[in-house]
């Protein structure tokens, strides 16, 4: 019964579809069909409505970084099995897998790039690798571009998408939140800004270390942001959820980002910030 | 079991000796760390003993932050309020003396009766219970004092007004904070050192944790409901993802282990207390007159270096 007042549109409105049951280019919000090439053209932006799809990191890189500039870094960092942990299925098969369905190494791409000129590092999350979660692997990736752009003397922008620590690495994970703050003191310490970028969803420990961090924070419109997912609020606090909870329109409202930046918008925003930075050294 | 993880140290092992860098001083504690994991590998806990851990880090009658406090330190002196909105009542702060000398504490508090437990709701801590950490650090770090920080909590609180209030930023701040003070600081997992609301106030020069105490990533219920989709399975998920004292030494996420009394902190307070006073003792002694830069570095290079990857 207290079922009902779960709304779990929020925490599931980018999810794909069971398949068989509706085609996964269905936008959620207004039900239009789309091909991939045509949301790749729209910057997986439903053109109808403005609902934003979850966007896979290449197509993101590609759609802030100038044709041709981004050099991706620390490509060959893996994680391991600390735990040899084993749920239903062994850590080791689900990275396979992972590895195998995106194409990534992880889930988290990071090297250098220019933002309309803009020399900048770049560390991009990929929700579909295992939900974005934060790993041995994820800690070091986005803490070496905290390194690459302390020595070039540049920016780091960073899109995170994320449900949080990965938990089959047990405290390992939990360990990644320090790991991530300590490199963006590193960062600070060389004058350089962090430029946050909030995508769906970024929850978690992610939300709780670097992804706050920022000295700039934007979201996507309805992007969820939230430290507890709205599920584990709803079960924990028997409160009827705002229809807002979390999202980053109510977290603007509550000061803590500093614009909702629409996907199309983001490439000006971002070089707006980078031109000002810039050129108050 | 140990046996596949035991081969893949030893061959750690045998690759950082057959390095020969210059300096290599960093490589020397990683192989003293390596030789003690190895050590440890023989005596590693059972899924039984894990679950006894998860059951003596919560049990009702654990002492409880302000339980160590009173036992181990002088002229305590509790600090209220983050200066903006509230008292979160559960996390203490506050300013003490341990041999003479001032410090700070802070620390997750959880209550002892049905309406302390409520108030304290349970040691859970809301956004302002972490700014009210803040400003206790950042006293401590203008005016010299070393920081000693207890960890005792199921994790930050999950609700509507903890998210509206900027629950993320609140915990990645304290831990921003706890990286730049230029004061001695030790942290001891107390009891139940949950998640995200733990590390919180975690990231010390010296991290202690109770021989009972459990120290993790999620709750082994939230654990069980997500991967095995079975609250129920806490005990399974619990083995599967170690929260134990022995398993986050060998993992290097702590520096030692807290003995407790026979039995558990609960059997006797007095020599609990009587045991953490002097691992306290012991762990600010090896920071004392370590420079400010030195101790800041040393800390970012000991957090720095967590995790295991290829």
């Amino acid at each position: 019964m207290s079922e009902a007042r779960i709304d779990v549109s929020i925490e599931h409105k980018n999810a794909p579809e069971p398949e068989g049951k509706r085609h996964p280019n269905t936008c959620p919000a207004c039900a239009s069909h789309y091909r991939d090439e045509e949301l790749d053209a729209s910057l997986w932006v439903c053109p109808h409505c403005g609902h934003h799809f979850p966007m896979r990191a290449q197509a993101r890189i590609a759609s802030i970084a100038d044709e041709g500039t981004f050099v991706e870094e620390s490509a060959d960092v893996r994680s391991e099995d600390p735990l040899d942990f084993f749920d239903l299925r062994p850590y080791t098969e689900r990275l396979a897998e992972a590895e195998m369905s995106t194409g990534l190494g992880e889930a988290i791409v990071t090297g250098q790039a220019a933002i309309d000129g803009h020399a900048c590092e770049l560390a991009v999350m990929d929700f579909k690798f295992m939900g974005g979660s934060m790993g041995s692997a994820v800690g070091e990736k986005f803490s070496r571009a905290c390194d690459s752009a302390a020595e070039r003397g540049v920016a780091l922008v960073s899109v995170s998408a994320s449900g949080g620590a990965r938990m089959q690495e047990g405290i390992l994970a939990l360990m990644q939140l320090p790991k991530t703050v300590c490199a963006v003191e590193e960062l600070h310490e060389a004058k350089q800004p962090l430029v946050s970028v909030l995508a769906h969803p970024t929850t978690g420990g992610v939300l709780a270390s670097f992804a706050t961090l920022g000295d700039v924070i934007v979201a996507e419109p309805g992007a969820l942001m939230s430290f507890a997912g709205p599920r584990v609020v709803q079960q924990t606090t028997r409160e009827k959820l705002p229809d807002d909870f979390g999202l980053a329109e109510s977290n603007l409202r509550f000061g803590h980002i500093d614009a909702v930046v629409p996907r199309p918008e983001l490439k000006r925003y971002l070089t707006q910030v980078l031109r000002l930075f810039a050129d108050g050294r | 079991m140990a046996g596949e993880a035991e081969l893949r140290l030893r061959e750690r092992l045998a690759k950082l000796r057959s390095l020969s860098l210059p300096g290599g001083t960093r490589l020397t504690d990683e192989l003293e760390r390596l030789e003690r994991q190895l050590e440890r590998m023989t005596q590693e806990p059972s899924g039984e003993e894990i679950w006894r851990s998860v059951e003596l880090a919560r049990h009702q009658d654990r002492p409880y932050t302000l339980d160590y406090v009173s036992r181990i330190f002088d002229d305590f002196l509790e600090l209220h309020g983050d200066r903006g909105r509230a008292d979160d009542a559960a996390i203490v702060a506050g300013l003490a003396r341990l041999d003479g000398r001032t410090v700070a504490i802070v620390g997750q508090q959880k209550g002892r009766d049905i309406k302390e437990r409520t108030s304290r709701n349970f040691g859970m801590p809301y956004p302002e219970g972490y700014r009210k950490a803040i400003r206790t650090m950042e006293l401590a770090d203008r005016f010299g004092f070393p920081l000693f920080t207890f960890v005792d909590t199921p994790g930050a609180y999950p609700g509507v007004a903890a998210e509206q209030h900027g629950q993320g930023g609140a915990i990645a701040r304290s831990q921003a904070t706890m990286v730049r003070l230029g004061v001695p600081t030790v942290a001891t997992v107390i009891g139940e050192g949950g998640s995200g609301g733990a590390i919180a106030i975690a990231v010390a020069d010296r991290v202690l944790m109770s021989e009972n105490a459990i120290y993790s990533v999620i709750s082994p219920e939230g654990c069980a409901s997500i991967l095995w989709r079975d609250a129920s399975q806490a005990q399974k998920a619990a083995a599967a993802f170690k929260p134990d004292a022995a398993h986050c030494l060998e993992l290097g996420v702590i520096d030692a282990i807290v003995p407790e009394p026979p039995g558990g902190a609960q059997t006797d307070p007095d020599e609990a207390a009587r045991l953490l006073g002097g691992s306290l003792r012991e762990a600010l002694g090896e920071l004392e007159g370590v420079p400010q830069d030195e101790l800041r570095r040393r800390r970012r290079a000991k957090f720095r270096a967590l995790g295991v990857f290829a």
